[in-house]
């Protein structure tokens, strides 16, 4: 009973990962934002992500900030791009989103979720949370950490990982599928 | 004192050990100012527009060092529009009508053009050092010039400019009869150099105990140079890109080994990981060491260098590094007196594996620290609180919260109490740039405790024009005040206006701040530059502008006995 509510089953029309948009976190905008100064320039990237405002906090740009020497910005610039090139001579496919299947035991539906919208692991496991109800505390029994699920994931090798080890940036570039184990499994 | 010759009152000058001190000496009676005038080897002048440079150079003569800065601090990030000003070209011609015996000189963020270093470099004999950082309008063609008249050139020092490359001929420049090089920094060149030049610059510099290469400097050609150059202290590395390349980076090694007397190691430009082993040796005895521009270098690289450099005093790092990265540095650099933590992301508020616990931990393991600048993704007070208990020696704090006006991430509350903890407990504190949530609370505490600040930054901060007061009103010291998006209007700026002359400069931009006031503020300090700078080009719209009571964008006023100056751009109104 209280896998089904949590399961949001409705079904919709539209592409994957469009349900994303109501995982983010509730962040909160600044208290001036209607009265934003005039130093914000909304960036264009807005535009061409499909859940535009689901995270603008992590995509506006205001002028001079973060205070950073241009100098130090340019070396970035042209380190990213050269990086880049390099990548995308290397892989096919680049840039986007970076949709992974997520599976819960029990559960007989399979989401995808960008894992490119998300800033670490905190966000990935608010974000599972609200598709699969697995981390909350109404499902938890109090007991270790309180909570009966882990995430892991296939890594590009074929095992099986639990997430969390690896720096965020690192996780995104190996994790090619994820699943939420019980507790029970994961330990 | 006055019956004493005058060579023994200079000689007493020469013992004092700064500029405010000589400043004050030169006030006491003519003879004094004369003495301290011509014996005056070293000038400081803060902000180029303070004074004409044919004065500066008419009254010290015999100058042998001068230092010179232009645009305010706030130009780094792009808040100053191009051609503002602060022009090198007005302080060169001056030196080299006055001055014929000048040695050295340093600019920072000014216009230099290469005539301007042709100049530099034909009218002084015993010129030995040029220091440029953050300057911008010269050429390759420029360094040519330097490097082909200064025959007893020593230091060469090019930090983080905008230099136009035209080609690496540049260094071939360098006379055979050229032995004195000390000091080498050419990191901010584009371009490719010439790997023979460059190898027999090094060869026939016995003195050379520093030197900064570019990201074009290969493994190869790095090994060769330090074969020569056993006695070097400092060395920014060229380009360690390339993945493993056994044979190459075991010369490397090889060489590094026999370097005992380095001590600092900067350059990186995205170095592979696997060149990080090859620099284990050298980690015991580094004090300095700068990894800024490795983003390709991730926490497990980044700490298992920084847990061999027991001895580390300077570190510069990516926010790579992570809290746990930072928990090893603490663990391990515990005579670390600078730590400088740059954010990998420049999205505002962009991802960074950094937070207040990774301030925590350096705090409790480097208690000798004394120089922040942290780039981090959340803040606490309680965090702050224990850094400033931990940390009470601190001089330079800055710390930039990628998310304008977040709060504190655990309780939500501003963090005026975190700042009011810093500037509480840490008595000498003289720099301090503050981000986050914060209220008219933590100026009150920064006019209150903070006696010695001489330098505030603030950005998105403040609830009314009090804010500014408590700070105009409680800091003695301050020199230097820059303010962007935050709501000090004209009470503020009118408050205390006879602070401004014991100041160097005020920036505010994006504040509420009038025309009006502006008008006001000149008027009544006739030695102030007010400028204006708004985003409407041309004066005439300004003054159609409904209004004095519109707002300026850009504000800029700064003390100065040379009156309104002649080369500001037609976007620039000085009142």
């Amino acid at each position: 009973m209280v896998m089904e509510m949590m399961i949001d089953a409705e079904l919709r029309l539209g592409p994957p990962g469009c349900d994303v948009t109501v995982v983010q976190p509730a962040r909160k905008k600044p208290a001036s934002a209607a009265k934003r100064p005039s130093s914000v320039v909304r960036s264009e990237a807005s535009g061409t992500d499909d859940h535009d405002d689901a995270s603008p906090a992590s995509k506006v740009q205001v002028v001079g900030w973060p205070p950073v020497r241009a100098y130090r910005k340019n070396a970035f610039h042209a380190a990213a791009e050269a990086a880049s090139a390099r990548t995308t001579a290397k892989k096919g496919e680049q840039g986007g989103g970076l949709y992974v299947k997520v599976s819960m035991d029990g559960a007989p539906y399979l989401r995808k979720v960008d894992l490119r919208t998300y800033d670490g692991y905190r966000e990935l496991r608010d974000a599972l949370d609200v598709l699969f109800g697995c981390f909350s505390s109404s499902s938890a029994d109090g007991g270790g950490g309180g909570c009966q699920f882990a995430i892991a994931y296939e890594d590009k090798d074929g095992d099986l990982m639990l997430a969390g080890d690896v720096p965020w940036d690192m996780f995104i570039c190996s994790c090619k599928k994820l699943r939420i184990m019980r507790g029970s499994e994961a330990r | 004192m006055t019956y004493f010759p005058e060579e023994v009152v200079e000689h007493i000058f020469s013992f004092l050990p700064s500029h405010s001190d000589r400043n004050t000496v030169s006030l006491v009676c003519k003879v004094w100012y004369e003495v301290e005038r011509l014996s005056r080897r070293s000038v400081f002048v803060g902000n180029c527009y303070a004074i004409r440079p044919e004065r500066a150079v008419l009254r010290f003569p015999n100058v042998r060092a001068l230092t010179v800065k232009g645009k305010p601090h706030f130009a780094d990030f792009n808040l100053v529009p191009p051609d503002w000003g602060g022009y090198a070209g007005p302080w060169i011609e001056a030196a080299a009508r006055s001055c014929a015996g000048l040695e050295e000189l340093r600019m920072k963020r000014m216009v230099v053009s290469d005539e301007n270093l042709e100049l530099l470099a034909r009218s002084f004999p015993r010129f030995k050092a040029l220091v440029l950082i953050s300057c911008e309008g010269f050429s390759t063609d420029g360094l040519a010039a330097i490097a082909s008249h200064c025959k007893l050139l020593r230091e060469l020092d090019l930090q983080e400019n905008d230099v136009d490359d035209r080609g690496p001929r540049w260094l071939s420049f360098f006379p055979d009869s050229c032995t004195s090089l000390v000091s080498l920094n050419f990191a901010c060149i584009k371009g490719e150099v010439n790997s023979g030049a460059l190898e027999r610059l090094v060869a026939r510099s016995p003195n050379l105990r520093s030197l900064r290469l570019n990201r074009s400097v290969s493994v190869d050609t790095l090994t060769k140079i330090l074969a020569r150059t056993p006695n070097l202290e400092d060395l920014g590395t060229g380009n360690l890109t390339d993945e493993f390349q056994h044979e190459s980076y075991a010369k490397l090694a090889s060489v590094l080994d026999k370097c005992k007397m380095l001590k600092s190691l900067s350059g990186f430009w995205d170095a592979s990981p696997s060149c990080v082993p090859f620099i284990y040796p050298l980690c015991h005895q580094l004090t300095g060491l700068n990894l800024s521009y490795a983003p390709t270098l991730d926490y497990s690289d980044l700490t298992k260098m920084v847990s061999r450099c027991v001895k580390l005093q300077r570190l510069w790092v990516l926010d790579c590094i992570s809290d746990k990265g930072l928990q090893v540095v603490a663990t391990s650099c515990k005579d670390l007196q600078e730590l400088r933590v740059f954010p990998s992301d420049f999205y505002v508020a962009g991802y960074s594996a950094v937070t207040e616990e990774g301030l925590v931990a350096i705090s409790s393991g480097c208690r000798k620290l004394s120089s922040l600048l942290y780039f981090c993704h959340q803040m606490t007070n309680d965090a702050l609180n224990t850094v400033a208990e931990n940390c009470p020696n601190f001089i330079r704090f800055r710390l930039c919260i990628l998310e304008p006006k977040k709060p504190d991430a655990m309780t939500g509350q501003p963090l005026d109490e975190g700042f009011g903890a810093i500037v509480r407990k840490c008595k000498g504190l003289r720099r301090l740039s503050m981000s986050g949530l914060l209220t008219d609370k933590v100026f009150m505490y920064i006019g209150e405790y903070a006696k010695q600040l001489e330098m505030l930054s603030i950005a998105f901060a403040g609830d009314s024009d009090k804010g500014m007061m408590h700070v105009m009103n409680g800091c003695k010291h301050l020199r230097k005040l820059e303010i962007r998006d935050s709501p000090f209007g004209d009470g503020a700026l009118l408050g205390n206006v006879a602070k401004y002359e014991t100041m160097r400069s005020l920036w505010m931009s994006s504040c509420n701040v009038t025309f009006k006031g502006c008008q006001v503020l000149a008027s009544m300090m006739p030695m102030l530059n007010v400028e204006i700078m708004n985003e409407l080009v041309g004066s005439s719209e300004m003054e159609e502008n409904h209004g004095d009571h519109s707002k300026v964008d850009k504000l800029y006023v700064y003390r100065t006995t040379a009156g309104a100056r002649d080369d500001a751009p037609n976007f620039v109104k000085i009142l």
